[in-house]
C-alpha cells in the first residue's frame, strides 16, 4: 500500500511515531502544511484526507496508508485556487504562517457547507444550511491566527461562497 | 513519545485478538491519545488502529439508532436521522473541538477520552493520581477552572471532556461492548466511574472489552432538545459547564424531561433528582431554578471553581425555559 | 539605563528645546510629504502568492543534506540545583547522536542585555546557558539531545533522569512585592515622576477615583515556532533562524562564538508572527553550540510547550491609578503606580506608566514603577509593552471617573487633552486625538450609547457600549542602514537586514523606493531578511519602518552625486551639482528645470555601467527628544453579557487612529486589526496559568492558553485621521503597536455600561459576571 499525496504515491515511514505532518515536512519537504503547537489546538496543519480536514500532527502517517492526502501544495496546482486568489485579495494573512491551514480547512468547509453538514450556530439542524457570517466564524474557529487577519479570511471565504453560488 | 508498534484491525475480533497484548492501546481519531503519547502520559508499546471497524449509523426494528463505534464525530452530528430525532446531540458533538478534530474523532474514542486537568497532562512536572495511583493530586489548591463540583473524591477533581457524552447521558443511550468472553450492554449512566480512590479506573470496561457500538433508543423527549455550552472562548474550548435537556410538555405540565450536565463531574452527570422534582409538575421559572438548585445542592465546589454552581444552575434553568418557550 | 543616562537625555532635550526645529537633521519635512503617489496606495502583499501557495519557506523548512534535529529537556524544579544526572540511556537510545549537558557544553558566555545604548545587545536573560548545575526558573534548559530524527530526539530527551536539590524560590507575586526595587528609569524615561504634591491635591479633589487594577502573565503565542536550523562551516555559521532582529542576533553569535561578524550569516526572510517573542534566547545558542559538537547541520524546533517554558511573556502588573478632578472634569491629580515582574537577571521592564506621561493634563503627577524579582523564566516585549495593559488601568480609571461626574467619557477626556507634552512641555509633533474621538464617535454611532449601566437589554443579554484612548510613543532607532541600487536596466533594489514578520514591511519599502525614484512600484525589488545586507534595526517598537525610511532618505539624497559623476558632459544634466538635480520621473531632473531631466536607464548605459548603488544611514533621531511624538487612538466596542452565563460577546469593534500618515491603508488596517484582535483577547481570554505553589506555567498549550478564535472576533472597522507627522520621514508614525492599546479599557468599559459592574482584573472571565 501507499500513500497518495497531492497525486504522487509515498510508502508509510517505517517509524510508526511519525506523525502526517512530519512526513510532510521532514521527510518529503512539502512544507507548506505548518507546525504551529503540535497538540491539535492551532490547526495550522490542516490537510484533506480522502476529501475532509484533518489536524495532519495528531493524524500518524501509517494511519493514512492506502488514503489519499491533499496539501496547500496540491490544492493550488493547477495555478491560484480561488480561495488563494480570494486572501490576497482580502488581505486574509499577515506572517502567513496560519495561511495554509486556514485555507485547506476553508475548502473543505465550503465543501460540507454545499453538503448541508451544520454548525454549533446553525439555528435550525434539520434545515438546509445558509452560510453566514457567523457560520464561517464558527466553522473556521479551529484555525487560530495570532496576527488577527480573521476579517479578511471570512471576508475572503465569503467572497468565493458567493462566486461559486452565482 | 516512546517506540511504538502499529496493528489494523478490520473486525472487533480481530481487535479483541491484537490487542490481547500488555500495553496495548486502542486507536481511533488519535485527537487525544496521540497527544497524550507525545506528552508521555500514555506509552503504549501497541496501537491497534480501530477506525476500520463499522461506522455505520442505523435504525433498529425498534426504532432505535446504532452508531458504529468507529463512526467519526462529523458524520453522527450531521446524519439526518441524528438531526431530526436528536438535535441535542448534533448540536453537543458540533459544539465540541474543532471540524478538523470532530473528522478524525470516533464515537468510541469520543468517550474514553481522558481528562483535560492540566496536571494530569503535565506527566514531566506534577503529580496525579490517575496517572501514577497513588502520587497525591496536585490539582486541588491550584487551578481548578475545569474541574469537578459534583463526584470528586479527595483523589482526583478531574472531569469528563466530552460534549457528546452529556447528550448521550441525556438520551439513555446504551453502550454495547465486546470482549473475548462475548458481548454485553450497559447504559452510558454506568459506563463511567466517579474517582473515589481509584482515579486512575475511568469506566467499567474490563480489560480486554471494547466499545463496539452506541444505541439511542427512541425518545418522546429528544426531537426538541438543546445543548448548550458554556466556555471561556466563543468557540473552540472544552466547557466550563455544559446542559443537555429534552422536555416534553402537555399543556403547561411537564410529562417528561431528561437532563445532563458537562463539566461538572468525572462522568457526564444526568441530573436525576432535578428530572424527578420537574416531572408531572408545572413547566414554570420557579420550577426550573428550583429543580436545578436541587440537583446542585450537593456540589462540593473549590475556590477556583465555585462560580459552576451558580452557572450550572443558571444555565440549566435557563435552558427549560427555553425549551418550554418554544413549545408553549 | 542609569542615572547618568537620565540626566544626559535630561540635557539633551533642554539643548535642543533651544534649536529651531529646521535645524536639526532631518528637521526639514520630508519631501514625500503630501505628494501622491506608492505611497498611500492599497498595493498588495510582494509576498502574498508565496505566502497562500504555501511557499514562503521559514527557519524550519530549510532542507539540508546530513540534517540532525535536536530536542531540549527543561527543569521541572523552580530553583536548585541539578544533584544526579543520567544521560546513559538517552545516549544509548536509537538514533541519538550526542546529549548535551553542563558537563560537556562548551564555555560560552551569555548574551549582553538588552539596552537602549547598545542596538546589538540582544540578551533576554542575563542567566549562563547550560554552564553549570544550578536552575534559576522552572522550565529552564538543562540538557539537549541530538538524533536522526525528531521523534528520536524527542523520545531520548524523555530518558534523561536528572534528580534536583530544590531550594526555596520566590514565587508568589503578592509576597515578592515586598522586596520591591525601583528602579531609575523606563527605557529613556526617567522612572518617578513627582509634580505638584498630588497625593494632596487627589484628597482635596471634589471628584475622585482612586483603585488598583490587576492584569496576568501572558505569552506571545505566535503561531510560528521558534526554530533554527544551524549549518557549521570551515569557519563560518550559517543560522537559518526566526528572529526580529536579524543583524543583532548575527553580531550576538560572533562574539558568543569567538567569530568575525562576517564568518555569520542569519537568514530570517518570514517570521510566522513575533510579537516581541523572537529575540534571542537560550535555544540558539543551544542549537548553535550542539551542532557544532556534532559536525552537522542541525535543526531545533521548540516544542510549543518548550516556548512557554524559554520564552518570556508579558508580566503580570497590579496598578493603582488615582485621578482627581475639579467641579469641571479637570484633572487635578493624576497618579499611576505599580508594581510588575522583572527578575535581576532579565532586562525588560513592563513600562505600564508611559503612555500616562503624555496622555492627559493634569495640575500634578506621581508616577513610580516598582520591579518585583521572582523567579521565572524572564519576562519580555509583548506587543505595545506597558501601553497596553497601563492603558487598560489609565483608561478604565477615566470611565470610572466620567460616571463618577455624570459625564460623557468622551468629554472627559477631550477636556483634559494635553496641547503640549504635559511632563517636558515639548511641543507635539503632530497631534490630533480630538478628531480621532470626533471621527471614531461619529462612525460609531456612540451617541446611541445609555448613559445608565445596565439599561438595554435583548432577551438574556444585556449591551452596552464603551470607549478607550490608546496610546504609543514613536520610535525611530539609530544605526539603520539601506543599500539602494538602480540599473541600466530602469529597475532598482533596496537591500537591508530587515525583517518581515507579516506587517507588510517588503511592500511599504517597495512603495517608498518607488516614490523615492519616481518609479513604478513593478520596477523595484526588496531584498531583506539576512544579516550580510547592511544592518537594519530590529523589528521592535513600532519602529522599522520608518527607521528604514530614514535610511533610504538619506540614501536617496546621496545617489544624485554618484548619478551625476556617470552622467558626464553629454547629459541634459551637464554642469548641475548634486543639490541642484532632484529624482525624479525614473531619473535624475533639475530642481529648478524640471525639463532638464535624465533616466537612470540612459545615464547608466552611456556610462557602460550595469547598477549604481549607495549605502547610507539615517540621521539620528533627534526630532524624538526635540518633539513630543505619540500617536493615539480612539477605541469603541459594543458587546453583549449573558444575564445567565456572564458570557461577553463582542459584537463590534472600532478603532479611530491619528498615526501620521499611513502608507498603505491594505496592510495598516491589518495591523490594526491584529493588534485590537489581541487586545480582545488581553481583555477577555488570555492568561498563562502559573502556578505560584511551584513556579510553573500549567498551560503551555494553544488548548489551554486561549488567544482569540474567529468566533471571537467580530468585524473590525478601523479609521485614520491620516494627517502626516512634519517630523518623520514620509510622514509616519509606526502602527504595529498601538491597535492593542486601549482595546482592554474599552471592552471593561462597555461591559461596565452593560451590567454596571466594574471588572478591574484581566481577563474579563465569565465568572467575574455572574
Amino acid at each position: 500500500m501507499a500513500i497518495r499525496i497531492n497525486g504522487t504515491e509515498v510508502a508509510p515511514p517505517e517509524d510508526a511515531r511519525v506523525s502526517l505532518l512530519d512526513l510532510l515536512r521532514e521527510r518529503l519537504h512539502l512544507t507548506g502544511t505548518k507546525l504551529g503547537c503540535n497538540q491539535g489546538a492551532c490547526g495550522a496543519c490542516t490537510v484533506l484526507v480522502d476529501g475532509n480536514r484533518v489536524l495532519s500532527c495528531l493524524t500518524l502517517a501509517v494511519q493514512v496508508d492506502g488514503r489519499t492526502v491533499t496539501t496547500i501544495e496540491g490544492l493550488g496546482a493547477d495555478g491560484l485556487h480561488p480561495l488563494q486568489a480570494a486572501f490576497l485579495e482580502h488581505d486574509g494573512l499577515q506572517c502567513g504562517y496560519c495561511t495554509p491551514g486556514q485555507i485547506c480547512a476553508a475548502s473543505a468547509m465550503l465543501a460540507e457547507v454545499e453538503a448541508g453538514v451544520p454548525s454549533y450556530v446553525t439555528r435550525d439542524l434539520s434545515g438546509p444550511v445558509r452560510l453566514s457570517r457567523d457560520e464561517v466564524r464558527e466553522r473556521m474557529s479551529g484555525n487560530l491566527c495570532r496576527c488577527g487577519a480573521h476579517n479578511g479570511i471570512v471576508d475572503a471565504i465569503l467572497a468565493v461562497a458567493a462566486e461559486r453560488a452565482a | 513519545m516512546t517506540p511504538v508498534s502499529y496493528l489494523r484491525a478490520g473486525s472487533a475480533a480481530d481487535a479483541l485478538r491484537l490487542g490481547a497484548v500488555q500495553g496495548h492501546r486502542l486507536l481511533g481519531g488519535g485527537t487525544n491519545l496521540v497527544d497524550l503519547m507525545r506528552k508521555g502520559v500514555e506509552q503504549p508499546g501497541v496501537l491497534v488502529d480501530v477506525t476500520g471497524l463499522p461506522a455505520l449509523i442505523e435504525e433498529a426494528a425498534d426504532g432505535s439508532i446504532v452508531i458504529g463505534a468507529a463512526a467519526r464525530n462529523s458524520s453522527v452530528a450531521a446524519h439526518p436521522l441524528v438531526r431530526t430525532r436528536y438535535p441535542m446531540l448534533s448540536r453537543a458533538i458540533l459544539g465540541g473541538a474543532s471540524a478538523q478534530i470532530r473528522n478524525m474523532a470516533t464515537v468510541g474514542g469520543n468517550l474514553l477520552q481522558r481528562t483535560r486537568c492540566l496536571y494530569f497532562a503535565d506527566a514531566a512536572g506534577s503529580r496525579c493520581n490517575k496517572r501514577e495511583p497513588g502520587s497525591g493530586c496536585d490539582a486541588r489548591g491550584g487551578f481548578t477552572r475545569y474541574h469537578a463540583i459534583l463526584g470528586a473524591s479527595p483523589a482526583c477533581i478531574a472531569t469528563h471532556p466530552s460534549d457528546m457524552a452529556v447528550a448521550l447521558a441525556a438520551l439513555d443511550a446504551r453502550v454495547h461492548l465486546a470482549s473475548a468472553e462475548g458481548v454485553r450492554t450497559l447504559s452510558l449512566l454506568d459506563l463511567h466511574r466517579l474517582p473515589g480512590d481509584r482515579p486512575d479506573l475511568e469506566t467499567v470496561l474490563a480489560p480486554g472489552e471494547m466499545i463496539v457500538a452506541i444505541e439511542l433508543p427512541p425518545s418522546d423527549v429528544a426531537a426538541r432538545s438543546i445543548y448548550r455550552k458554556v466556555r471561556d472562548r466563543a468557540s473552540y474550548a472544552f466547557a466550563l459547564v455544559s446542559v443537555a435537556a429534552g422536555l416534553a410538555l402537555d399543556g403547561d405540565r411537564i410529562v417528561d424531561v431528561r437532563i445532563a450536565l458537562g463539566g461538572v463531574a468525572a462522568k457526564p452527570w444526568r441530573a436525576l433528582r432535578a428530572e424527578a422534582t420537574l416531572r408531572g409538575g408545572p413547566a414554570t421559572a420557579e420550577a426550573f431554578a428550583r429543580a436545578a438548585e436541587v440537583e446542585l445542592a450537593e456540589a462540593a465546589p473549590l475556590p477556583g471553581n465555585a462560580f459552576k454552581v451558580p452557572l450550572a444552575t443558571r444555565t440549566m434553568a435557563a435552558v427549560l425555559a427555553q425549551l418550554s418557550g418554544e413549545q408553549a | 539605563m542609569s542615572r547618568v543616562q537620565n540626566v544626559l537625555v535630561g540635557s539633551v532635550r533642554t539643548a535642543l528645546g533651544w534649536v529651531p526645529a529646521q535645524w536639526l537633521p532631518g528637521g526639514t519635512p520630508d519631501p514625500l510629504i503630501g505628494r501622491h503617489g506608492e505611497i498611500g496606495r492599497q498595493a498588495s502583499r510582494v509576498d502574498g502568492a508565496l505566502k497562500v501557495q504555501g511557499q514562503a519557506r521559514f527557519s524550519a523548512e530549510v532542507a539540508m543534506e546530513g540534517l540532525c534535529y535536536a530536542a531540549l529537556v527543561h527543569s521541572t524544579v523552580t530553583r536548585g540545583r541539578i544533584a544526579r544526572l543520567d544521560t546513559a540511556a538517552a545516549e544509548a537510545a536509537p538514533g541519538v547522536l550526542l546529549v548535551v549537558t553542563h558537563r560537556n557544553m562548551p564555555r560560552v558566555a551569555s548574551p549582553s542585555l538588552i539596552s537602549m545604548t547598545d542596538p546589538t545587545a540582544t540578551g533576554n536573560s542575563s542567566l549562563p546557558i547550560l554552564q553549570d548545575d544550578q536552575v534559576h526558573y522552572n522550565g529552564q534548559v538543562v540538557a539537549a539531545v541530538v538524533a536522526e530524527t525528531q521523534e528520536q530526539a524527542d523520545h531520548a530527551a524523555s530518558l534523561i533522569a536528572i534528580d534536583y536539590e530544590a531550594a526555596p524560590a520566590e514565587t508568589r507575586f503578592e509576597e515578592a512585592k515586598a522586596g520591591a526595587r525601583v528602579i531609575p528609569s523606563l527605557l529613556i524615561e526617567r522612572n518617578h515622576l513627582s509634580f505638584g504634591r498630588a497625593e494632596r491635591e487627589l484628597a482635596r479633589s471634589p471628584h475622585k477615583v482612586d483603585n488598583r487594577y490587576r492584569t496576568p502573565w501572558q505569552n506571545h503565542n505566535a503561531i510560528e515556532l521558534h526554530a533554527l536550523t544551524v549549518a557549521w562551516g570551515d569557519d563560518e555559521l550559517t543560522v537559518h533562524d526566526t528572529t526580529q532582529m536579524i543583524a543583532a542576533e548575527a553580531a550576538t553569535l560572533a562574539k558568543l562564538f569567538g567569530l568575525k561578524r562576517e564568518q555569520v550569516r542569519v537568514l530570517s526572510p518570514f517570521v510566522g508572527g513575533g510579537f516581541g517573542g523572537k529575540g534571542f534566547w537560550d535555544h540558539q545558542v543551544a542549537a548553535v553550540a550542539a551542532a557544532r559538537m556534532v559536525g552537522r547541520p542541525l535543526r531545533l524546533q521548540l516544542s510549543r510547550e518548550g516556548v512557554y517554558r524559554i520564552i518570556g511573556g508579558r508580566s503580570p502588573t497590579e496598578q493603582r491609578v488615582a485621578i482627581g478632578a475639579d467641579e469641571d472634569g479637570r484633572f487635578t491629580a493624576l497618579l499611576h503606580d505599580g508594581w510588575s515582574v522583572m527578575p535581576p537577571y532579565g532586562a525588560c521592564p513592563e513600562a505600564y506608566t508611559l503612555g500616562t506621561r503624555a496622555a492627559y493634563r493634569a495640575k500634578s503627577f506621581e508616577i513610580l514603577q516598582r520591579h518585583v524579582d521572582m523567579a521565572v523564566v524572564p519576562n519580555t516585549f509583548m506587543r505595545a509593552p506597558g501601553e497596553a495593559i497601563g492603558t487598560f488601568a489609565l483608561e478604565s480609571a477615566v470611565d470610572e471617573l466620567a460616571h463618577a461626574l455624570a459625564l460623557d467619557p468622551i468629554e472627559l477626556r477631550l477636556r483634559n487633552l494635553p496641547d503640549k507634552h504635559p511632563i517636558t512641555g515639548a511641543p507635539f509633533s503632530q497631534h490630533a486625538p480630538a478628531k480621532s474621538w470626533a471621527d471614531g464617535a461619529a462612525r460609531f454611532g456612540w451617541e446611541r450609547r445609555s448613559t445608565t449601566p445596565g439599561a438595554r437589554r435583548e432577551g438574556e443579554w444585556r449591551i452596552g457600549m464603551g470607549c478607550g484612548s490608546g496610546s504609543f510613543p514613536y520610535v525611530r532607532m539609530p544605526g539603520a542602514a539601506v543599500r539602494l541600487s538602480v540599473r541600466h536596466d530602469g529597475t532598482a533594489s533596496l537591500a537591508c537586514s530587515g525583517q518581515e514578520m507579516g506587517m507588510g514591511t517588503a511592500t511599504v519599502l517597495a512603495q517608498q523606493v518607488a516614490d523615492r525614484l519616481g518609479l513604478p512600484l513593478a520596477a523595484v525589488s526588496i531584498e531583506i531578511g539576512d544579516s550580510a545586507l547592511p544592518a537594519a534595526p530590529l523589528a521592535g517598537g513600532s519602529g522599522q519602518t520608518v527607521s528604514i525610511a530614514g535610511a533610504i532618505l538619506a540614501a536617496a539624497e546621496k545617489l544624485p552625486a554618484e548619478l551625476l559623476r556617470l552622467a558626464g558632459n553629454d547629459s541634459p544634466l551637464a554642469g548641475l551639482r548634486p543639490g541642484e538635480v532632484r529624482l525624479a520621473r525614473e531619473g535624475l531632473a533639475g530642481a529648478e528645470e524640471p525639463s532638464r531631466h535624465e533616466s537612470f536607464r540612459s545615464i547608466l548605459t552611456r556610462a557602460n555601467r550595469d547598477e549604481v548603488s549607495v549605502t547610507a544611514s539615517g540621521t539620528p533621531p533627534l526630532e524624538m527628544l526635540k518633539f513630543a511624538m505619540h500617536s493615539t487612538a480612539a477605541m469603541f466596542c459594543e458587546l453583549r453579557v449573558s444575564d445567565v452565563t456572564g458570557e461577553v460577546r463582542v459584537d463590534r469593534l472600532l478603532g479611530s487612529f491619528d498615526c501620521g500618515a499611513i502608507l498603505n491603508p491594505r496592510t495598516a488596517a491589518s495591523q490594526f486589526r491584529g493588534g485590537m484582535i489581541m487586545g480582545l483577547g488581553l481583555a477577555l481570554t488570555e492568561e498563562t496559568l502559573f502556578d505560584e505553589r511551584s513556579g510553573r506555567i500549567m498551560n503551555p498549550t494553544l488548548a489551554d492558553y486561549h488567544v482569540p478564535a474567529h468566533m471571537d472576533v467580530p468585524e473590525i472597522e478601523v479609521m485614520w485621521t491620516d494627517i502626516p507627522d512634519p517630523r518623520s520621514p514620509l510622514g509616519a508614525r509606526g502602527i504595529g503597536e498601538i491597535g492593542i492599546t486601549g482595546v482592554a479599557a474599552a471592552v471593561a468599559n462597555a461591559v461596565f455600561n452593560a451590567t454596571g459592574k466594574r471588572v478591574r482584573d484581566l481577563p474579563i472571565t465569565l465568572d467575574k459576571l455572574l
